[in-house]
């Protein structure tokens, strides 16, 4: 029935598809999150069209703050345990790392474009915010890391302890910025409650945003890992082609020299 | 292990006794750090004597990653590294005996700049040992994580400024719980309890610290 194919490329098409067809699901899901967050879900009884922003905040911040940054933890730490350590967890955690950073810049801004109409202003020194804003600066450390050329093994190993000191830090950072603040002044700004305010069509939304938001972080983690798979090859590549170029002009030259050598 | 930090640490800090780097550049940068936050605050006592406890971590902040990045040229010498490594140390205790020698180097710093806080911004001292203990604390592990990290971004062609990005996020906790505990002790705070600040320092201490025994070794290898 199907055609006999070489075994890696008939392995890769349906991986491909699946990538594809969750980015796709993904952009769907949010369109239609759009529509439903912006016309067919009710304003609410103190946010007004405000809380439309709980169908993307929450679902973003999700991302950035658990699965994008737990994942390139829980990546680093499989690299630096000897026994799980592969290649493709340093990948792994490099892509989710990346991805990340584009997931914790929305979540500050989206953040930041809620608090300032609901809190009258643009910031305020919430554990939350601050412990996210320290991320992002220690994400963009960590990718500064990474771009340090080196050779692939040592890039790894240092990228994996840095995200690890990182992984550590952001509980204790959230801590110490609580404690600030419980200590000395009760109460913070950030309304715990509006969670449990949720029902009907916009719970349903709200979940539909989750999910969207979450397809769309596992088609860009999937294409950014096949980067990282590809520049790996190249790159392997590209040593082996050097390499075999020298041989083979060291080949000619002892070709050119032996005739001379004889006719001599 | 224990061995092998103490001679590493007396090596670094004998270095620094002949080479004076850290007492004759880092000593006067902190100072000159308090005066600058004193000419960006303007001339009264009042202001700067309520920031003296943040301006202080502030100003050790800064002079640590500059302690640290000398802690690491120590090492950046042709074959030094290797050395090292072939010395059949346990890595553990080299990182020990470096962070010991960053924490010995900082204490100094931190008690000519908590003179300068005392003299130059008039704070007066409430409780002393609870200055001291959490300057302990909060030095232990701002040189546990800068020996880290110095290790990390050792022999890297950016590494001035890589540096300072990486570690002085992650050590946003000891700024933030060394100043609490500051503002107790010289009482230009709030009042209330010092103990959660402590306790904070100290695990940020303990956990660094056992994070850089575990993973000194694998970083090691590479480079």
């Amino acid at each position: 029935m199907s055609a006999p194919a070489p075994p890696s490329p008939a392995r890769r098409p349906p991986r491909r598809a699946l990538v594809g067809a969750s980015g796709l699901a993904g952009a769907v899901g949010l369109g239609v999150t759009v529509w439903l967050g912006l016309w067919v879900t009710p304003p609410d009884v103190h946010q007004r069209d405000l809380v439309r922003l709980l169908y993307i905040h929450p679902p973003i911040a999700w991302v950035a703050l658990y699965l994008a940054f737990g994942l390139a933890g829980v990546a680093s730490l499989l690299w630096l345990w000897p026994r799980t350590r592969a290649r493709l967890w340093d990948r792994l955690a490099a892509s989710a790392m990346e991805v990340g950073v584009v997931f914790t810049a929305l979540t500050l801004l989206t953040g930041m474009l809620w608090g300032r109409p609901t809190w009258g202003v643009w910031w305020v020194w919430d554990a939350r915010l601050t412990s996210t804003a320290l991320l992002l600066v220690m994400q963009l450390g960590y990718l500064a890391l990474r771009r340090v050329p080196a050779d692939p093994d040592a890039r790894a190993r240092r990228s994996a302890v840095a995200a690890l000191v990182a992984a550590v830090d952001v509980p204790i950072v959230h801590f110490s910025v609580d404690w600030w603040h419980t200590l000395h002044q009760p109460g913070t700004v950030l309304n715990p409650e509006l969670d449990a305010k949720v029902h009907g069509a916009m719970a349903w939304t709200l979940l539909l945003g989750f999910v969207s938001v979450t397809l769309v972080f596992v088609w860009l983690l999937a294409e950014r890992y096949r980067i990282e798979a590809l520049a790996d090859e190249a790159a392997d590549a590209g040593l082996e082609a050097a390499l075999e170029e020298r041989w083979a002009e060291a080949g000619a030259t002892a070709q050119a020299q032996a005739p001379a050598g004889v006719g001599s | 292990m224990w061995r092998d930090a103490v001679l590493v640490a007396g090596k670094d800090l004998r270095i620094e006794l002949r080479s004076r780097v850290v007492l004759h550049q880092v000593l006067p940068f902190g100072v000159l750090v308090l005066l600058l936050f004193a000419f960006a605050l303007g001339p009264e006592h009042g202001p700067l004597r309520q920031a003296a406890p943040g301006l202080f971590w502030l100003a050790v902040l800064f002079a640590g990653v500059l302690a640290v990045q000398r802690s690491v040229a120590v090492e950046g010498g042709e074959g030094t590294r290797d050395g090292l490594r072939l010395s059949g140390l346990d890595p553990a205790g080299i990182f020990l005996g470096k962070t010991v020698a960053v924490v010995v180097e900082l204490l100094v710093l931190e008690a000519v700049l908590a003179a300068g806080v005392l003299l130059l911004f008039g704070a007066g001292v409430r409780s002393a040992g609870l200055l001291v203990l959490a300057s302990l604390a909060g030095t232990a592990g701002m040189a546990a994580i800068g020996t880290l990290y110095g290790s990390l971004s050792a022999g890297l062609r950016v590494r001035e400024t890589l540096l300072p990005l990486l570690a002085l996020p992650v050590l946003a906790p000891v700024l933030v719980a060394g100043t609490r505990a500051w503002q107790l002790g010289l009482g230009t705070g709030p009042s209330g309890g010092s103990g959660p600040w402590v306790a904070m320092l100290l695990v940020f201490a303990a956990v660094y610290l056992a994070l850089g025994v575990l993973v000194f070794g694998p970083l090691q290898e590479s480079a």
